[in-house]
């Protein structure tokens, strides 16, 4: 696989959210607003690009049957970097992210990455994996929010364009549901029509 | 790498402690903005409560139901001008509710800010003022003639609609805010 | 009458699948069939309840007076998974037909967010042992029950005539958000 085809295959072809259905929890979760989608797309996307890189580093250090407590200890700690960086400079973020900070830790798509690839190929290619997987998240996460922040409150990125109330259910729980739901649908006919 | 017990060990041990001390290390870093960011936003909350002042007393600590709150007092000269008292309630829909409430020197409530909160977007943070005008009809009140409790439960305030459990939690904290106030003036 | 209303707010109105965002991995993942979605259920309720008396334990007797608070998600993912493994163990040495009823759930528990995002809840809502307990027990209770609903509903939807587009996941996420809007009327009772 090209370089190019690492950093691109998460956006369309790999996506964690639409094509893999992976890390639902905080997809639902988190997007009530565009700009919370993309602040836990991006934090995951840190966690996810150095537990690549350093797990590609070790691989060869670390006996197979603890392969996979190994790597949770090295997510982990990563996970609580981002904590900690995030209440010292984004507090406010870090409150309306809340719980789902810490269960970056439980995203199966960062351990996924870790056993399907990081720990079968080099630093570089794994680097270029975590950037691309997690672009391809980040993307998701913030195209979620987006639409719910347009239907429920008639803005996008903290920007009013109409002012009104918008339709709440989009903001609340159901509205998770079926925003993800109905994005789906679409994104199945598009790539139907690419096919 | 073949897997033998000694060889397992070693690798869990040796990773768990470059990786706990790394953790550590940027603990120590992040410590004091982490500290700094929470004191400003509480400094930030008692100068929006205030009304206009000179010197701010150190906060008193208070016990109250097993959290320990701070009370400000604000002095222009030798005049006190208000205090700020930081109070809270455990029965917001999504837990804790924090605010900072001021009061002029007769006790009546002067401003409120909401510190933090779990609320539901849309609905109970709706107690923020940025988003609705629900804590602004607290300011100018004095608690002994205001009955602070929703209509529905006959009180005078109008609660945030959809939102019931928000606005007791809410003026919950503020009852308990004049509570203090009452017993350490 | 504070038992209670931990039960209530946990099972019904602050329901962890359906208003949480915790857990949508098994509840998309294992809710085919009512009869499997039960044993999840049940392995959950199991883990969950153990869990949060360890991890209790753990924050107010090591982390805390240790002054190490940020060691919490490190140290909590690894006791919840070695908890689990143990669970296994001994369900397999003493109760084989209960480990053949939970067995094949309990690896897929490790990765299920709702028991980190519990053990982490409780800590952040400073319950007492007891509460934190009851705490668990009921969002378990929440979980299994939001489950088995879904399933039911699932096992109707496979023969439904649903447009390609939408079969499987999507139309299963579609019926998840008016299950939970559903749940929003609950939220009168507290």
């Amino acid at each position: 696989m090209s370089k190019l085809q690492l950093l691109t295959k998460g956006i369309l072809k790999e996506n964690p959210t639409f094509v893999l259905m992976l890390g639902m929890c905080p997809t639902l979760g988190t997007t009530t607003s565009a700009i919370n989608g993309m602040g836990m797309g991006v934090a995951t996307m840190f966690v996810l690009i150095m537990s690549n890189i350093v797990i590609s580093l070790v691989k060869n250090l670390i006996p197979g049957k603890v392969r996979i407590p190994a790597f949770i200890v090295i997510i982990a700690s990563f996970v609580t970097v981002v904590q900690l960086c995030m209440e010292a400079y984004l507090p406010s973020l870090y409150n309306t992210l809340g719980v789902f900070i810490p269960l970056i830790v439980v995203n199966c798509i960062i351990l996924g990455r870790a056993e399907a690839f990081a720990s079968k190929n080099g630093v570089w290619a794994s680097a270029l994996d975590g950037v691309g997987i997690g672009l391809g998240f980040t993307l998701s996460l913030t195209l979620l929010g987006a639409v719910r922040e347009i239907l429920g409150s008639c803005s996008v990125f903290g920007y009013k364009f109409i002012n009104a109330d918008g339709i709440l259910i989009f903001v609340l729980a159901p509205g998770a549901f079926l925003a993800l739901g109905y994005l789906l649908v679409l994104f199945n006919k598009f790539t139907a029509k690419l096919k | 790498m073949k897997s033998s017990l000694r060889n397992m060990v070693m690798v869990l041990l040796l990773i768990s402690l470059v990786a706990s001390s790394a953790v550590g290390v940027v603990y120590q870093l992040t410590k004091e903005p982490i500290e700094q960011a929470k004191s400003n936003k509480v400094n930030q909350a008692i100068a929006e409560v205030l009304p206009p002042f000179t010197d701010l007393s150190e906060g008193k600590d208070i016990d109250c139901e097993g959290e320990i709150v701070k009370m400000y007092t604000a002095k222009s000269g030798s005049e006190i001008s208000g205090y700020a008292v930081e109070t809270f309630s455990k029965n917001g829909f999504g837990g804790m509710i924090k605010l900072m409430v001021g009061y002029m020197p007769d006790g009546t409530i002067n401003k409120i800010a909401v510190v933090s909160h779990n609320e539901t977007p849309g609905l109970g943070d709706k107690i923020e003022k940025s988003k609705s005008d629900f804590a602004l009809q607290f300011e100018g009140k004095h608690p002994d003639t205001f009955r602070l409790a929703v209509k529905k439960d006959g009180g005078d305030v109008d609660a945030i609609t959809a939102s019931t459990i928000s606005s007791r939690a809410f003026i919950d904290a503020v009852k308990r805010a004049s509570q203090i106030l009452t017993e350490n003036k | 009458m504070e038992y209670l209303f931990i039960i209530i707010s946990a099972i019904f109105v602050n329901n962890i699948v359906l208003s949480q965002f915790l857990g949508i991995c098994p509840f998309l993942g294992v809710s085919n069939k009512v009869e499997t979605s039960l044993g999840m259920g049940g392995a959950v309720t199991f883990v969950m309840a153990i869990s949060s008396l360890v991890v209790y334990l753990i924050q107010y007797y090591i982390l805390e007076p240790l002054h190490i608070e940020y060691m919490q998600t490190i140290v909590f993912i690894l006791v919840i998974a070695a908890l689990v493994q143990m669970v296994e163990i001994i369900l397999k040495k003493l109760s084989p037909s209960l480990y053949q009823a939970l067995g094949i759930f309990l690896p897929l528990i490790t990765t299920n967010c709702a028991v980190l995002g519990v053990a982490i809840l409780l800590v952040q809502k400073q319950y007492n042992l007891l509460e934190s307990v009851v705490f668990a027990t009921a969002t378990a209770i929440g979980f299994t029950v939001a489950l088995v609903l879904f399933a039911g509903l699932r096992e109707r939807l496979a023969l439904a005539n649903v447009p390609a587009a939408m079969k499987g996941i999507p139309v299963a996420l579609i019926t998840a958000g008016i299950l939970a809007m559903a749940f929003m009327g609950f939220s009168g009772l507290v």
